[in-house]
């Protein structure tokens, strides 16, 4: 193990490979960056598709004519709330079925595979399937549900859309969570748990001292990749509310969408993208913050 | 040698078969009629070997993305378009569309019921030709109607259609009062919603383009709106335009819709609907004004500039809109789905008018329809549930939006109102309409 990880280490008199993945650098240097300035160039400029005559630069036009929209400020919000809630329900959820499954019970394998197929299932099915199957008011299983019960059934996207956003998103991304926190439970000792259950430990204690600091790093990691795929969460907000009703679950992907593709004006669509650019990479900092600070937390306790 | 000779020629001959036919690819909406001219393409096929017919068939506001992007960035995917009178006039002005003059002497031309054929044109040209044309009007179920001794006038009031609603509806009985379009979009509900707002007697934007939407005849009518889906509509109307609606009126699940004349036909039809010997047909209600109360459309047939195929695009279109093509869905489908609303001899045919009892009303209905007084009051547009302006996407999608907020107790009458003018104020400044 040692061995294999030092050895491509220590070899100064090894041929440079730069010139065999140079190729493969440029290709994705293109095909990465030239979209991304595309997009800068364009913010900066009026595009409209549907005004061919009517085009050129308007320098900041585009920025201040989203800064000053309140949509604009209503779908940062409601960005964060979704990503904020959805990490929460993923983490809480993924935490208490990882403990669980962490046991050992009888058609474990089975179980496992089944928890976590949503996580397979594409975004845009997940979609149509919670809200034509599940959550239709007049043919969805919910609503049968609540009609055998003699209760009214509920009109779930247009009554609480945001949570029904944030239940159709977690319920695809706690397998993720899930997943990554089994495997982190799985490399706590044994002997460590049970040492504490010998100096008599209450399953809460060895949970709070023993498990969570021993996943601190995992939780972080998930934290920070979860985050990073929520903000871009477009399919299942388009295939289910459209942004509404009224601008409940608009955020800034579907936003972008709606000015590129809606309202064709592609000078303002790109100026969303370079604020989503800028808003993942504000979040990115604080988030790679809050985790280096955990890493070292984690470290120092173990010394 | 012989042979030899034979076999070459052969393989000449049926290889240039193979180059000289051409394949065209056709965009168009998922609505009943297009689906019964794509299952009819076989006979289109039949007749011109040589053309072979690629479909790509999408809901209307997926249809609309596509082609309007396709077209704008030139990129040449589809050789026919199914387009509206909303994109036609301005498409043409934009030299994105194909001219359509020199049509055969048999099309007959003159035969194209007259609001539809200035509906499709620039400038006195023509740039589409109409597939199928509609108006809007409500359909009601006479059994009901007849339980409770209710008559319909030929043309109702918003005041009668208002009470019919309260006194039908019973939901445990599996009836809605009513069924409006509640999903937003400027072809979903604000199609049916400006109607609404124009006989209440409101318009978009007045003589110097300043919007309306906070106006108190807005408030009425979108008031008025808001109570009847919420209170005697089905549930979940936030999610249900056209033809959600047409599936739960078809069901017998609503008293009452107002919708486009092109769904009689389908309602009518035993093989279609479960209540097709029920359905009453009258005009769109009105309010203050029969101005702008019922609408004009036309989905019509265009052929991009960036087509490379337009001579063969250009028979399709002509066969598809043809007299030739009505009279064979009459006989293969039944005369009660043959498409409306496009040609005077399609309404004087007396297999029409005996299979379409609804033939009358969508008659009067489209000729009555005049786009250039949608309301009481002047405005500066053209138009009956749309404003004939390239920006009218974005502001009656967004606006839409802001009533189905409102349906769904969001923002309350006066705010989402509110929200939506200042949203529009912003859109026509930007757009350089307002100083």
């Amino acid at each position: 193990m040692t061995r294999a990880l030092a050895k491509p280490r220590s070899r100064p008199n090894q041929p440079s490979t730069l010139w065999l993945l140079g190729p493969a650098m440029l290709v994705l240097i293109v095909w990465t960056q030239i979209p991304f300035l595309l997009t800068i160039y364009h913010s900066f400029r009026r595009f409209d598709l549907l005004n061919p005559e009517r085009q050129g630069y308007v320098g900041i036009g585009n920025f201040v004519s989203l800064l000053t929209d309140t949509i604009f400020w209503t779908s940062i919000g409601n960005t964060l709330v979704l990503v904020g809630a959805v990490l929460v329900v993923t983490i809480v959820l993924g935490l208490f079925l990882a403990l669980l499954f962490y046991q050992d019970f009888p058609g474990r394998a089975l179980a496992r595979t089944l928890v976590i197929s949503p996580f397979f299932v594409m975004p845009v099915v997940s979609a149509l399937i919670w809200k034509n199957m599940l959550m239709h008011p007049v043919y969805g299983l919910f609503a049968w549900i609540a009609q055998s019960l003699g209760q009214k059934p509920v009109d779930w996207l247009a009554t609480y859309p945001m949570q029904s956003i944030v239940a159709m998103v977690s319920w695809q991304w706690t397998p993720f969570a899930l997943l990554l926190i089994l495997t982190g439970l799985q490399s706590l000792s044994k002997e460590q748990l049970e040492a504490a259950k010998m100096d008599g430990a209450s399953p809460w204690q060895e949970f709070r001292y023993i498990i969570v600091p021993h996943l601190a790093q995992t939780l972080s990691v998930v934290v920070m990749l979860e985050t990073i795929f929520l903000l871009t969460i477009f399919a299942e907000i388009y295939a289910s509310t459209s942004g509404g009703p009224g601008l409940a679950t608009t955020t800034l992907p579907y936003l972008i969408y709606l000015k590129a593709f809606a309202e064709y004006r592609i000078g303002v669509a790109a100026a969303g993208a370079v604020f989503a650019v800028i808003l993942a990479n504000i979040v990115a900092v604080f988030v790679l913050r809050l985790i280096g600070r955990n890493l070292q937390t984690a470290k120092g306790g173990m010394a | 040698m012989r042979l030899w000779k034979a076999l070459f020629i052969g393989t000449g001959l049926s290889l240039s078969a193979a180059l000289a036919q051409t394949t065209i690819t056709i965009a168009t909406v998922n609505n009943p009629d297009m689906v019964t001219m794509q299952k009819l393409s076989g006979e289109f096929e039949k007749k011109y070997p040589d053309i072979k017919l690629n479909w790509v068939v999408l809901p209307e506001n997926e249809l609309r993305q596509k082609v309007t992007t396709d077209i704008a960035t030139n990129a040449g995917s589809y050789d026919v378009l199914t387009i509206g009178t909303y994109e036609t006039p301005i498409w043409g002005k934009n030299g994105w569309l194909v001219e359509l003059s020199g049509l055969p002497a048999s099309y007959d031309l003159e035969d194209v019921l007259k609001p539809v054929r200035a509906g499709l044109s620039y400038q006195g040209k023509l740039y589409a030709l109409p597939f199928y044309a509609e108006s809007s009007m409500l359909y009601y179920r006479k059994d009901l109607f007849a339980a409770k001794k209710l008559t319909v006038p030929a043309q109702p009031t918003w005041t009668q259609a208002i009470s019919w609603a309260k006194q039908l509806h019973n939901p445990s009985g599996g009836v809605y009062g009513i069924c409006l379009r509640g999903l937003p979009g400027w072809g979903e509900n604000m199609a049916f919603i400006t109607t609404l707002v124009n006989t209440y007697g409101g318009r978009w934007f007045d003589e110097n383009w300043k919007p309306q939407i906070n106006s108190p005849e807005w408030k009425r009518a979108i008031g008025q709106y808001v109570e009847l889906v919420t209170k005697y509509g089905p549930p979940g109307v936030t999610g249900n335009g056209f033809t959600e609606n047409l599936t739960l009126m078809s069901e017998g699940k609503c008293a009452m819709w107002i919708d486009a004349t092109v769904a009689a036909g389908y309602l009518a039809n035993p093989k279609t609907s479960k209540v097709a010997d029920k359905i009453g047909f009258a005009k769109a209600p009105v309010a203050v004004t029969p101005n702008g109360s019922h609408w004009l459309w036309s989905w019509a047939l265009a052929i991009p500039k960036s087509s490379k195929k337009v001579d063969a695009a250009k028979t399709f279109i002509t066969w598809a809109t043809s007299k030739e093509y009505i009279e064979l869905v009459g006989n293969t489908q039944g005369w009660v789905s043959a498409p409306p609303g496009t040609r005077y001899s399609t309404y004087n045919n007396p297999n029409y008018q005996k299979a379409a009892p609804f033939a009358k009303v969508v008659l009067d209905s489209i000729n009555t329809a005049d786009p250039t007084k949608p309301t009481l009051k002047p405005v500066p547009y053209t138009g009956i549930q749309f404003v004939g302006i390239p920006e009218f996407q974005a502001i009656g999608t967004q606006v839409g939006q802001f009533i189905a907020g409102i349906v769904a107790g969001k923002a309350s009458l006066d705010d989402g109102l509110n929200q939506a003018q200042a949203a529009v104020e912003k859109l026509m400044k930007e757009a350089g309409y307002l100083k």
